[in-house]
């Protein structure tokens, strides 16, 4: 196998909400441009994972962060770069669909005004980003539209243009499809196989399908540490550890 | 034996509440009922036309006039001042309450605010007579600081625990899911707080400005200790003016029984009952607005 370049990393992180240890010894990468799917049971810390690297528990008065995230070899904590820069870069699409009680303009262009996109170009990354969402064709006459007016499907898809407005390098997708039927899920996961040529996706799924359906590398987690990651065909036909199988034939979870 | 006693006391709790329920209904029924009466007997004796455009409140002169513009502006006026002085200072608090202090320092000072609630009226209108006061005149190098920038000072910091209260849980109700995204786009606290939080919380913030304003306009005994009730036409803040309250309760001690000047006072406090009715009535509507829309 050729060797992948490193986007995202997280070096020995331990992280505690108040007395309680969520992640225990976390060490894990993802590959450039690659889907990374995390997999566990419910309350095994792969969200709070998740919601570390773009740095989410600064808003958590009683979180503690140990060890090192890395974004291109550049930590995330303590480093160069400050929360919002971090954010930039490193978008994040949520469990729920979480559109701002704007219209649907002014969901996507909101990103770009906070970070000072240019008057002249917001217009156009707006028209690109719903159209890269595979939104566009269905919003495209009733953009002053009230976001929360659009299915539950649009909502999310609408919740990627937000993202991707920014061009982050990284997307971190908290099961976005969890509350989704079938067909909008089947078009969300079309548009992150899309959205793989550009960023680097990191997604929390409790489907297997879905992991198996689009997600190059599979890390399972378990009680706030991580038991396997590895090429998701590997994970899911020859897992090296036990819990791992018993997790992904169903045994339990 | 036993079985009957329960019955008969459930059947007479049932009574005695309904009791207490039909009373209150009644006796808040028989005061419209009486303000309302008294004031129809007052437009038998004036001009309703008259009245709402009458530039002078004069009762007591031989020529008497009732024209209740003066007091109206008056109450309008200091009103007006002390929601400019409350509304940002009370979003401002509410949004550090909820936005910015840890819930320790919360959790202190929510109950210390809601406390200012219980200061009575006249011990307020006493500070306004002994220090707010002097302080004013001396800032205007007027004789005495008994004015309507007095009384909407005082006002404001009567209706700042109302509005601090109300917009505070407009605030918190904000679904944290549309502040992880904002952060999520890179936006930090304060474009988070301006641009996101505070519109999605308007409807409640509204509700707390219009109950503010429904205790401003009804406040009595401050504006009567503080603004220094003279009838004239109100010609700024820093002049004496003399609202729609206090002039029923100064007035309303001297009057002789069933005089036109009796009947004018109920007038004026229909007005009174009209304006509070009717910003309560917004505040309740955006209030209901706001319990839907977090319900959703």
């Amino acid at each position: 196998m050729i060797q992948e370049k490193i986007k995202l990393a997280a070096h020995d992180v331990n992280l505690w909400f108040g007395q309680k240890q969520i992640l225990k010894h976390i060490d894990v990468t993802f590959p450039e441009r690659k889907i990374t799917a995390l997999i566990g049971p419910s309350g095994c810390g792969k969200s709070t994972l998740l919601r570390a690297f773009n740095r989410m528990h600064d808003l958590v008065p009683d979180a503690r962060i140990e060890g090192r995230f890395l974004l291109d070899n550049t930590d995330l904590y303590g480093g160069p770069l400050s929360a919002t820069q971090v954010r930039q870069r490193i978008g994040m699409v949520f469990q729920k669909a979480n559109p701002f009680p704007k219209s649907i303009y002014d969901n996507v262009v909101y990103g770009l005004k906070i970070n000072g996109v240019p008057k002249e170009q917001q217009h156009e990354i707006v028209v690109r980003s719903l159209q890269e969402s595979y939104l566009w064709e269905e919003v495209k006459d009733e953009l002053n539209k009230p976001a929360v007016r659009l299915s539950g499907g649009q909502q999310q898809r609408l919740c990627i243009a937000r993202t991707i407005a920014l061009r982050p390098e990284v997307i971190l997708m908290d099961e976005p499809c969890s509350a989704l039927d079938p067909i909008s899920t089947a078009k969300i996961e079309e548009l992150i196989l899309k959205l793989k040529e550009e960023y680097t996706i990191v997604i929390v799924t409790h489907s297997m399908q879905q992991a198996q359906r689009i997600a190059d590398k599979t890390v399972f987690m378990y009680l706030g540490e991580v038991v396997e990651q590895g090429p998701t065909a590997s994970i899911f036909n020859n897992p090296q550890q036990e819990l791992t199988a018993n997790y992904v034939h169903g045994r339990f979870g | 034996m036993r079985q009957a006693r329960r019955e008969w006391w459930n059947s007479l709790g049932k009574q005695v509440f309904r009791l207490t329920g039909v009373m209150v209904i009644v006796v808040l029924m028989a005061i419209l009922g009486m303000l309302l009466w008294n004031t129809a007997a007052f437009f038998l004796e004036i001009s309703p036309v008259d009245f709402i455009t009458g530039t002078q409140w004069d009762p007591s002169s031989s020529d008497a006039q009732y024209g209740i513009l003066p007091l109206l502006v008056s109450t309008c006026l200091v009103t007006l001042g002390a929601m400019i002085i409350a509304i940002p200072i009370g979003i401002g608090t509410a949004a550090f309450l909820s936005e910015y202090a840890g819930s320790r320092l919360r959790n202190i000072l929510k109950p210390i605010i809601e406390m200012l609630a219980a200061i009575p009226s006249v011990t307020i209108g006493f500070l306004g007579i002994v220090f707010l006061g002097p302080e004013i005149a001396q800032m205007t190098g007027q004789s005495n600081g008994l004015n309507a920038l007095n009384g909407a000072i005082l006002l404001a910091i009567m209706a700042l625990p109302t509005i601090v209260t109300i917009a505070e849980d407009a605030i918190q109700g904000v679904p944290q899911s549309y502040k992880e995204a904002s952060y999520g786009v890179g936006a930090n606290r304060w474009e988070t707080l301006t641009k996101i939080t505070i519109p999605a919380a308007a409807p409640g913030i509204l509700a707390a400005v219009m109950l503010g304003v429904g205790r401003a306009i009804g406040e009595t005994m401050t504006v009567l200790m503080a603004t220094g009730n003279v009838s004239a036409f109100p010609k700024g803040f820093f002049h004496s003016v003399k609202t729609i309250t206090a002039t029923i309760a100064i007035e309303m001690g001297e009057v002789p029984y069933q005089t036109t000047h009796y009947y004018a006072l109920f007038a004026i406090a229909t007005v009174l009952f009209a304006m509070t009715l009717v910003v309560n009535l917004i505040g309740e509507h955006f209030v209901n607005k706001f319990r839907k829309y977090q319900a959703a």
